[in-house]
Formats: structure tokens, sequence, C-alpha cells
């Protein structure tokens, strides 16, 4: 323990050797201007003291162009790490689309994965490497935030929400997950570990799982909880269609669009007032506090799952009690 | 030196006895020293918390208090530390004791309102210090939402309400700097021949004046969302969590400047008083400070790039962040400069000068791996964010505010104190600091979370160095409060310029009278004139 | 000050003269006014943030609210503040009687805001509109709502707050014009009581539409 101890951290995902670069070039900048002021700073005080009790320094006058200098010089520096690390957080902030996604709920004091293929995890999330992975996450309390340094990958994890992170584990291992957002009690103890396995191992591991899909689970739950009253198969109800819906631009009431997302299917599900389809009346129950995260994950990727019977085109004319659809 | 034949003037600040004469005081010196007190009270409380805190971390696993306990310390020490210290301190103590002097006036603007400041401080800090005794605070200082409102068990709302109280001390008196700055500055003081001290005591001013109402408001919507479970900021109740963090880190970025302005006040004057000329750049200096109260208003989003706001909000708050750094770095250019041929001695304030632009250049530095965004997402709620600040506010705040009580304790007190005691804490001071904090850098960029009670068996070593620093931190801090206090009675007298500088604080007696000046000085000369200025010798 | 040279006996020892000192405390207040604004601010900026995205519970529960009793009051303010504009000009002018006189009706009127707002906040009190435990309102937008009416009483309440003081304030001026303090050679206290109070005034401005009138045509 003593003996072998770690001034790096290992670097196990295809952002961390650019997170690194960046870093280790401010290192150097950081170095070369402390040993520069700490060189003058030393070199002055010897060089310059004081040798008779009423003696006076020298007097300048000007030095324009030397402040010029070392402001602009200075500006120039910042903006480069600025374009460098805007550069790193764009690749950082956009997940291939090909990606894996996995459902994460954070809560006092524990992780809990969701595969898509049903299968969940605590504490521990296995995932492949040379793939891209997409964490959704969300959280039952308080805000925590999911923190894997050998990825260098961060997120906070909201309560009321989805965010997401996204990485693609470059090695297999083991490697350290934490909770980084203090949240209480055991904030320290809330960890656990991804693990990284090589494909077949992945496979193989995939495989292990016993149940159904979370499609599948969602399926149940839709006619569990009576969506199908409203969001028909196929026709308008008092709902929208749901076929199709995920990924498509909806007009809300109100003039504005939004693009369907997992945010959006959550939130219509829990807060429907929010962002109201146009031509659709308030009246669908908010779901706020009678489905669980993880039941509310296995609905959208349901919601997701439901490929559009026949090409339709939803004209979405404001009459009293729904509208009307044309068909193409 | 030799302090033959100097005595103490007949009538000086100090020479009334009596409570009365201290608690119902209007002479802002008098409220100064009382400053000085309540603040090294909660220095050394908050730092109690801090050896606590580094007594638990020598071990990765949490025996030595419970991880609730823990929560509680790491709380109540970034309570302590930022609310009740680091924010009054050096404006509390040297502001309000030196700025009416530096400008030739008589006091500040309203000296009644200075000692409601000061009770309004010692109510908001005795509440919230009832608060840790009656259950105490583990919501982190950031009181983030909505553990803090609806999670936490402990006596948010009398921590909240003792910081709202607090903060309006805060805000009366940047308010009465304002004032004192704009309105009392004797005939031929113009607004470029202050000293640098009092430049940037306006710039923190702005900041107190306009950042602190915003905290003020935030604690009280956490209090009554607590209290009414309104719902302002809990997602179960329709609020938004990271509304919170905006309005929380509107204030409290700013906030750090109001920490780190007056210390850079502090080292303009220690550079020119022991380099024996003026700093060098001053009209850059004086502006770079309000360039920093100013940039500092627009870069609070820095703090919650993981938070969950938008990418293009996160690159906004980089840009404006990357900005604020180059006022800091046109500084520390500046006082570098200064010391070129200048005419350099090695006393105790200037130790502490020195120690401050080194620190405080490597604290900037690491600013900058923070303000880049694909950077900070690795970084951040790290022990790498905890190394930096604590580089700025201890490294920088702390050798600021000891250097100036160094420099200015003869002219407050009369006396000086045993320089070979304040060297070698001073370099305690300096040698602990960095092997407390820089470990911890390492320890951030490997991936140690903050606020963590127990951590994973291969950070142990880190941390043990960094324990091992504070200790030696400690002492260098204790010896200060020795010396000092033994000089109060038995340090040699000095006269009214022992350092033969150059400063309006400098032609008065040590200690002053009470009204400062006996007539109004007209001033003809700049801030630091050195070459035709210096008249005293060293006492 | 040389011995023998009488100074005005309002005259703080360390202003040099009147002058310096009447400009020192209208600067003062000014700075004050400027932090009153950034402090209402947090809320207004809170309020902002949710009514952009909540517009129609924000619209719903604002229908709630009384418009008669909150035009009322804000005609009641107004003229408070020509009533406190007109104390101002009472001092200026030496006019002690009519400085009482202006101070009194600037302080009914405000007594008089102050009890209408009472009113209104036990009507809500009756129509179960409290935010809490026994908040009561349309299922859809209960939540929102509800924030609604948490900043409502938040922000009106700090309002009335402020008057309250306000109100102390004004009752203190009485005193000093009473016993001859206020002068028109000395009267500042009087105009920057004046400046507070149109200040409170200007943040009800603000407050009366954001709150009462969302989507009222």
């Amino acid at each position: 323990m003593l003996t072998d101890f770690p001034l790096f951290p290992e670097s196990a995902s295809t952002m961390a050797p650019r997170v690194d670069g960046l870093y280790f070039f401010l290192v150097g900048l950081t170095v070369f201007f402390s040993l520069l002021i700490a060189g003058l700073i030393v070199t002055f005080a010897i060089k310059y003291r004081r040798l008779t009790p009423d003696s006076v320094g020298a007097r300048f006058h000007g030095g324009m162009a030397l402040e010029v200098v070392w402001s602009v010089i200075p500006l120039g520096i910042t903006l480069v790490i600025f374009a460098w690390g805007a550069s790193v957080f764009f690749a950082m902030s956009s997940p291939p689309d090909e990606a894996i996604n996995v459902y994460v709920v954070g809560k006092q004091w524990m992780w809990k994965f969701q595969h898509l293929n049903g299968q969940r995890e605590v504490n521990e999330l296995h995932v492949p490497v040379g793939r891209p992975v997409k964490l959704i996450m969300t959280s039952e309390d308080v805000i925590h935030d999911l923190f894997v340094p050998a990825f260098r990958v961060k997120a906070d994890v909201l309560p009321g929400r989805y965010t997401h992170v996204w990485f693609e584990a470059t090695k297999p291992g083991s490697y350290h997950l934490f909770c980084a957002e203090y949240c209480g009690t055991q904030h320290s103890g809330m960890g656990g570990q991804v693990v990284a396995l090589g494909p077949s191992e992945y496979q193989n591991w995939l495989a292990s799982a016993t149940g159904g899909s979370m499609a599948s689970a969602g399926e149940r739950l839709f006619a569990d909880m009576a969506c199908n009253t409203c969001h028909r198969e196929g026709e308008v109800g008092r709902g929208p269609v749901l076929n199709g819906l995920f990924g498509s631009t909806v007009r809300l009431q109100g003039g504005r669009t939004v693009v369907v997302d997992e945010a959006y299917l959550r939130e219509s599900i829990v807060n429907p007032s929010s962002r109201l389809t146009e031509g659709f009346q308030p009246v669908m129950p908010a779901y706020q506090g009678l489905l669980t995260e993880e039941g509310l994950s296995e609905l959208v990727e349901y919601i997701k799952s439901l490929e559009p019977a026949q090409p339709v085109t939803l004209s979405m004319a404001s009459t009293p009690g729904g509208s009307e659809r044309t068909a193409q | 030196m030799s302090s033959r034949g100097v005595l103490l003037p007949a009538h000086h600040y100090l020479s009334d006895f009596g409570a009365a004469s201290w608690l119902l005081t209007r002479d802002h010196k008098r409220v100064a020293l009382m400053y000085l007190a309540a603040v090294t009270f909660f220095f050394f409380l908050g730092g109690a918390f801090a050896v606590l805190i580094r007594l638990e971390l020598i071990t990765p696993a949490g025996d030595l208090v419970s991880a609730d306990t823990y929560n509680k310390l790491f709380t109540m020490h970034g309570v302590m530390m930022v609310f009740f210290f680091l924010i009054p301190a050096i404006p509390t103590v040297l502001g309000n004791f030196l700025i009416p002097i530096m400008i030739g006036a008589k006091d500040l603007a309203f000296p009644k309102l200075n000692l409601a400041s000061l009770y309004i401080y010692v109510i908001g800090a005795s509440c919230t210090t009832y608060a840790i005794i009656t259950g105490g605070l583990d919501t982190g200082w950031t009181f983030y939402t909505p553990f803090s409102t609806a999670s936490s068990t402990t006596a948010v709302i009398p921590a909240a309400v003792g910081i709202f109280i607090t903060g309006f001390s805060s805000i009366l008196t940047g308010l009465n700097f304002i004032v004192t700055i704009h309105r009392m500055r004797a005939p031929g003081m113009t607004w470029f021949r202050m000293p640098l001290f009092v430049w940037s005591h306006y710039a923190t001013s702005l900041i107190m004046v306009l950042g602190t109402p915003v905290l003020a408001i935030t604690l009280l919507m956490v209090a009554a969302e607590r209290l009414f479970r309104f719902g302002l900021f809990d997602p179960a109740l329709g609020g938004d969590p990271v509304l919170f963090q905006h309005l929380f880190w509107f204030y409290s970025h700013p906030a750090v400047y109001i920490m780190v302005l007056p210390a850079m006040g502090v080292i303009s004057e220690l550079v020119a008083a022991f380099c024996r000329k003026p700093v060098f750049g001053y009209t850059f200096v004086a502006f770079a400070s309000l360039a920093i109260a100013v940039l500092g208003f627009l870069v609070w989003g820095h703090h919650m790039y993981v938070a969950g706001q938008s990418v293009y909000a996160a690159l906004v708050f980089s840009f404006l962040s990357f900005m604020v750094a180059v006022p800091s770095a046109i500084k520390v250019f500046n006082w570098t400069a200064t010391m070129y041929r200048g005419s350099i001695s090695w006393d105790t304030p200037m130790l502490y000068a020195i120690g401050f632009i080194g620190l405080f250049t490597v604290g900037g530095l690491t600013g900058l791996f923070l303000a880049a965004v694909g950077l900070d997402v690795h970084v951040t709620d790290t022990y790498f964010i905890v190394a930096h600040f604590h580089y700025i506010m201890v490294g920088g705040t702390i050798m600021a505010y000891l250097g100036g009580l160094h420099y200015w304790w003869p002219k407050m007190s009369g006396r000086t104190y045993n320089e070979l005691l304040a060297r070698v804490s001073a370099a305690m001071v300096f040698f602990g600091f960095n092997l407390t904090f820089f470990p911890q850098f390492l320890l951030g960029y490997l991936g140690m979370p903050r606020r963590y009670h127990a951590y994973p068996d291969e950070f142990q070593v880190l941390n043990v160095l960094s324990s091992a620093g504070a200790s030696l931190l400690g002492v260098g801090y204790l010896i200060p409060m020795v010396y000092l206090a033994w000089s109060l009675r038995y340090g040699k007298l000095v006269g009214s310029n022992p350092w033969g500088a150059v400063g309006l604080e400098w032609t008065i007696s040590s200690p002053p009278p009470t009204e400062n000046f006996a007539e109004t000085p007209i001033v003809t000369w700049d801030a630091y004139e050195y070459a035709t200025r210096v008249e005293g010798h060293v006492a | 000050m040389p011995d023998g040279v009488a100074h005005h006996p309002a005259l703080a020892h360390h202003f040099e003269d009147l002058d310096q000192q009447r400009e020192a405390a209208t600067l003062g207040m000014w700075v004050f006014l400027v932090t009153e604004v950034l402090f209402f601010g947090g809320l207004f900026a809170t309020y902002l943030v949710y009514r952009s995205w909540y517009p129609e519970a924000f619209a719903e529960a604002s229908h709630h609210l009384d418009i008669v009793l909150g035009t009322i009051n804000t005609i009641v303010l107004i003229t408070s503040s020509l009533t406190m504009a007109l104390a101002v000009h009472a001092a200026q002018t030496n006019r002690r009687q009519l400085v009482f006189v202006f101070l009194v009706s600037t302080m009914a009127l405000g007594a008089t805001f102050l009890g209408i707002k009472g009113v209104e906040y036990f009507h809500k009190f009756e129509e179960q509109l409290i935010p809490g435990s026994n908040f009561e309102f349309e299922a859809q937008y209960f939540q929102h709502a509800q924030l609604f009416l948490s900043l409502y009483f938040v922000m009106t309440g700090l309002h009335a707050l402020h008057m309250i003081i306000g109100l102390g304030i004004m009752t203190w001026m009485l005193a000093w014009t009473w016993n001859g303090t206020i002068t028109d050679a000395y009267h500042s206290p009087i105009e920057i009581s004046g400046l507070y109070w149109h200040f409170v005034d200007i943040v009800w401005i603000f407050l009366f539409p954001l709150l009462y009138l969302i989507g009222r045509h």
C-alpha cells in the first residue's frame, strides 16, 4: 500500500489521451511561468538587496510597450487554451449515433444500471471495449455525479431530468467509479467500478441475461398503466400517436418545436402539461411519483422501439377532442 | 534599529480605556481592531476543523470520525473560512484601519454604520456558530439543492440565516468604502494619486455591494423552501436545482475576488515599500483591479460545466473565464517589474509578499486548467479544485493578510515584533503550505473526489504528505499569534515611519491619534514618490 | 475645527462641511438602493426563469390574484410617492407644518397599502392558495401554480417588509421634524428617506404587472 502508489491515472478511453494532452501542455505552461516569475523574483531580491539603510529604488517612467506585450501574450495564450479545451469538450458532448445506451439511476447511496437487454447491475457496470457507450442518467433524490477517472468522464446526475455522458473504453480492466457531487452521509461510499470487457467476453456477459429487454418490460408497463387508452396504435386518440415519435420534430403549443429525445419522453410522462403537443388538450394525468425511474426508462425504451406502422402525415388542426389525421 | 528616544505619543487612539469606549466607538481604527479579534477567532475555529479533516485523511478508511461528522467538519471549515474569515479579514481589519488615513480623511464616511457592520458580523457569525453547536451543518458551504432543502437533517436554517446576516455586514462595509473613497479624499488626493491598496478596496467594494445581495436572497429562498416546502429548487415540487446553482455562483464567484483583490492591494503596498520604488505600471494595476471586478461577475458558470447547462453556455463562460485571468497576470508582471532595480529589504512583510507572488502565480495558472472546459470535466469536484482554491486563498490571501499585518503592526500598535521568529514562521508557512496542497493537485488528477471521508488505498501516500504539511502550516500560523501578542506589551517602540516608507499613514504617529490628522493634509505628490518623499529613518 | 468657530449642530466631526456630509449621505443611499435592486433582482430572475418555462400555469395562477385590490394598492402607493415628494419639497422650503402633513399622509397611505395586502393574504388563505400542505389547484398546473404563488408571497412579503421599514424611517423623520432638526439648511435625511420610499414604490410598479397582469387583456 505504501510502496506502490500512482502519480498519474490510467488512460482507458478514447477521450483520455486528448484530455491528457491538454493537461500536459498546461503543466508545461505552468512550470515555465512559475519558474520564470520565481526566478526573476529571487534574482532581483538578491541582486538588488538594500545595501544602505537610506537607499531607494530607481524610478521609471513609461513602460507602455512592456504592458502591452505582457497583456497581449497572455491573452493569446489563453485563447489557444480556450479553443483547445472547447474542442475537447465538443467531442465529449457529442455521443456517436451508434453508442450503446445504458440507463443509470443514482440514489443515496448507490448506482443502479439498466442495460437495454434487461440486465440490471448495482454499483458495477459492464461495458465493451472498442464500442461507444452512452449513459442516460437520472437521480431519485439529490444531485449526484458519475465520475470515471480512467475514462476522464464526469457529469452531474440530476433528479427530475436526464443527463448523459459517453465514452469508449480502449482496454479491458476494472476502473473506479465515483460519485463526485456531495450527496450526504455515504457520499464517499457511493462508488463502484466499470468493468470493460473484450468483445467476446462482453457478448458472453450479455448472453447471461435472464428476463426480457427493457423495451419488453416497458411494453408490459404501457399496458398495466393503461397508456393505450389514449395513445392508440396507429390512430390518433386523446393523445398523440407514439409510433415513430422518437427522433421526430414535434410542434408544441405556443409555436415552439422540440426534437423528441429520451428527456422529452420522460418529461411528457411525468409532467405532460409542461411541453404539450400542439392540438391536444391537457388531459393526460401526471405520472410523477407513480412510476419508478427504472419504469420510466423502460417506457422510454418501449416508445423508442415503436416504428411507424405506415408513413403518416400528422396535421395538427386544433379541434376540440383531438386532431385529425390525414393519411398521406 | 533603535528605539532610543522613541516614546509613545501622549495621546493616541488606544489611550481611552473602558468597555464603552470600545463597544460604542466611532473610530474606524478601533473597529478594525475589534474585527481583528473576531476574524482571528474564526480563523482558528475554521482551522481546527481543517486539522480534524487532515487527521482523518491520513488513513484511507473513515476511522477517526463518523461519515456524518466528517461531512459537518468540511462544511463548517468552508463556511467559517469563506464567510467569517477570508471575505471580511483584509477589508475589515486593514481596510478599515488604513483607507481613511491613506486618503487623508478623519474617518470613514459613516462611522456609526461601520460599528453596526461589526455588530452585524458578530451576530451573524454567532448565529451560524450556534448552528454548529445544535447539530452542525453538513451541506457543504455551497448549500446545493435539493440536498440542503429536502434531504439534510442538520441545522441548515440557522446556518443560512447567520450567513445572511453576515452578508449585510459585508454590504455595509463595501458601501462605506465606496462613499468614503468618492467623497472623503483630502484636497489634492486625486484618484490617480491614491495608493493601490485603496483602488483594490474600491473594486472589492463594488463586488461586495453588487454580489452579496444575490447570495442573501438565495439563502433566504433556501430557508423558505426548507421551512415552507415552497419548491423553488426542488424538482419534486416543480423547481430546478440548477437554478439554485446559478444564483449561488453568481455571488460566490465574485466572492473569490472579494477575497483576493484586497490581498493584491496589500501586495502592491508591500512591494512598493520594500523595494522603495513606485509600483511599475500604476495605472494598469489600478484598472486591472476594476477589470477583475467587472469580469468576475460574468464567469460564474465555470463552476457548472458538468451541472447540466448547455454546451454553448459552457463555452461562453469558458471564454470569459480566460479573459479574467489576464488582468491578474498583468498584476504579477507589474509587481515583478517593480522589484527590478529596487532597493529590496528582506523584512518579514516582503517575505510574505514574495511568497504571495509565487503561490498566486501557481494558483492562478491552475485556474487556466479549470477554465478549459474539456479538462475541467475531468478535474472538477476533485482535489485539483481543492488545491487550486487553497493556493489562491491560503497561498495568496492569507499570506498577503499576514504580510500586511506585519507591515502595519508597528503603525497600529506603536511597537514592533521579533523579526527572527517572524521570518521563521513565514518560512514554515511557505513550506508547510506547499507540502499540504501540492500533492492535492496530483490527487485530483488521479481522480480523488472532494468531500470524501474515505478513499481508495492508492491515494494514501499523497494524503499523508498533505497532512504532514498541514501540521507544519498550523504551527506556522500559531507562532505569530504568540509573538504579536507578546509585542503589544514588550515590543520595541517605533516612531512614525519604521520602514522608511512613503504613504500618508507613515506621516502620523504610531499609534495614530484618534482624529488621524491634526490638520487635513494637502496632497501634491504621487502615491509612491520614494526619491523625494522618504524622510524618516528606520527607527 | 479651530476653537471659537461654531458649526452646524448636525455636522458630524469627520466631515469638512454640511455639503460634504449631504453628498456622502446621498451617495450612500444611492449605493444602498443599488444593493436593493440586486436583492430583489435574484427573485425577479427566478420569477422570469420559471415564467418562461411554465407560462400557462403562471397565467392561470395569476388570474386567482385580486386585480381590483392590486390596482387600488398601486394607486395608493403611487400617491404616497407624490406625498413623499411634496414632503421633501416642503422641507426644502422650510414649511414645517407641511412636512408634517405630507409625511403623515405618506405613512397613512403606506399603512393602507399594507392593510389591503393583509386582506389579500387572508383571502389567499381562505381560497387555499398558500403553498404548503393546504395548497389546492387544478391538477394539471398544480406544481407550477404553487411555484408562482410561492414567488408571489416571497416577493410581495419582502416588499411589504421594506414598506414597514419605510414607515419606521418616516416615524423617525416625523420626530426630527417635530424637534426642529429638519430645516431648510439641513433636510438631507428627508431627501434620502424619499429616495428610499420611491425605490419601494418602483419595486411595486414592477411587481404589479408581473404578478397580477399575466395574460389579462
